[in-house]
């Protein structure tokens, strides 16, 4: 079973609080069509896997503040290793999400590596994050969300998507526009 | 005094990473990077972030200059190589003002380099178009100042090549 994936960004859209959010590829085209707090948002595009390792930098840089990474799950098997990385450090503030739809939806739906039998969920809490959870189901991910994105990180969601279920149609923000928006952001508004 | 009997220590390293403001040092140690690990880690003024694989470093350094720190990114030649989508589509197109030591595998002042780590690394910088010096020894460490000075003034990462290996 899996998700239509907006319904599911729109559920964490309308949970995600005060947090700064990281969508990449697929994703960030359907979250700018549901956040509501662009400000908040930092696409990450440039380098293909990158999204959870500047995430992790910014988790760093800002432990008062929770950061949520939206990640593709050909992006992360591009950049396996962050997660090793981010259990290493630990930080409690990130939640590291990726949205599993077994596709490269790009170049028109090819399976990533082994893409029935990977469990991105096992991997995390055998890497060392805190807790690791998959969703199926919206009612289950409306429901259990909240206690996941309130708990000490780090934490792992695994969101099993139907492929081709964005809608892109939100706007577009360039990386570049929304890193220096949100630094100066930072820079000005304690955390 | 001929080069290779003069040192690069890692307490003057250090020391000039302090000068520059270094919060956070991103680091896949190496073989011309070790020689700082134990004073490094024993810091308790830098945060050290360990990364699996080099690619990540600059990433993970972005996230942290955002957050308004001020991190070095440590990784070797090789791993340079390896990094170059990073640094095209992070470090270059973003505008990233980040400095990486990197380390200089197969360097030797005087003597016929016949690494290809060492072969390709400055072909391979002047075509990414960073700007790049190289650190021998303790005199040569202002130019890590120095480097933090052009990468904020031209809004790019900047290089220095630690040319160093197996002290």
């Amino acid at each position: 079973m899996s998700m239509e994936a907006m319904a599911a960004l729109r559920i964490l859209a309308m949970q995600r609080g005060e947090a700064i959010v990281l969508p990449t590829m697929s994703g960030a085209r359907g979250w700018a069509t549901v956040s509501t707090r662009p400000e908040l948002d930092l696409p990450v595009s440039g380098a293909m896997g990158k999204a959870s390792s500047v995430a992790l930098g910014l988790a760093l840089a800002q432990p008062n503040r929770q950061i949520i990474v939206l990640d593709g799950d050909g992006s992360l098997l591009m950049n396996l290793g962050s997660v090793v990385t981010i259990a290493g450090m630990q930080p409690k503030n990130l939640v590291h999400a990726v949205c599993q739809n077994e596709v490269y939806e790009i170049t028109g739906g090819q399976p990533i590596p082994n893409a029935e039998r990977v469990d991105f969920a096992g991997i995390a809490l055998a890497a060392g994050f805190v807790r690791s959870h998959t969703f199926h189901d919206v009612a289950a991910l409306e429901r259990e969300l909240p206690a996941v994105l309130a708990a000490d990180g780090p934490s792992f969601l695994t969101l099993k998507l139907r492929p081709f279920s964005w809608d892109d149609s939100g706007p577009r923000r360039r990386t570049i526009d929304a890193a220096r928006d949100l630094q100066l952001m930072l820079a000005t508004t304690p955390g | 005094m001929a080069v290779s009997d003069r040192a690069l220590t890692a307490l003057r390293v250090i020391e000039e990473l302090h000068r520059v403001g270094v919060t956070h040092v991103v680091w896949l140690v190496d073989t011309e990077s070790r020689f700082m690990h134990d004073a490094l880690t024993a810091d308790s003024d830098l945060t050290i972030v360990p990364i699996c694989r080099e690619a990540e470093g600059l990433a993970v350094a972005m996230g942290l200059w955002i957050g308004g720190k001020k991190p070095v990114v440590i990784i070797q030649n090789t791993g340079f190589l390896e990094s170059g989508d990073s640094i095209r589509g992070l470090g270059l197109d973003l505008q990233l003002p980040l400095v990486l030591l990197v380390g200089y595998r197969g360097f030797h002042r005087n003597q016929p380099i016949t690494d290809s780590a060492a072969t390709y690394l400055e072909p391979t910088l002047k075509a990414w178009t960073l700007p790049y010096q190289l650190v021998e020894t303790d005199e040569d460490v202002p130019k890590i100042s120095q480097a933090f000075e052009l990468a904020a003034e031209r809004r790019q990462p900047v290089a220095v090549l630690i040319g160093r290996e197996y002290h």
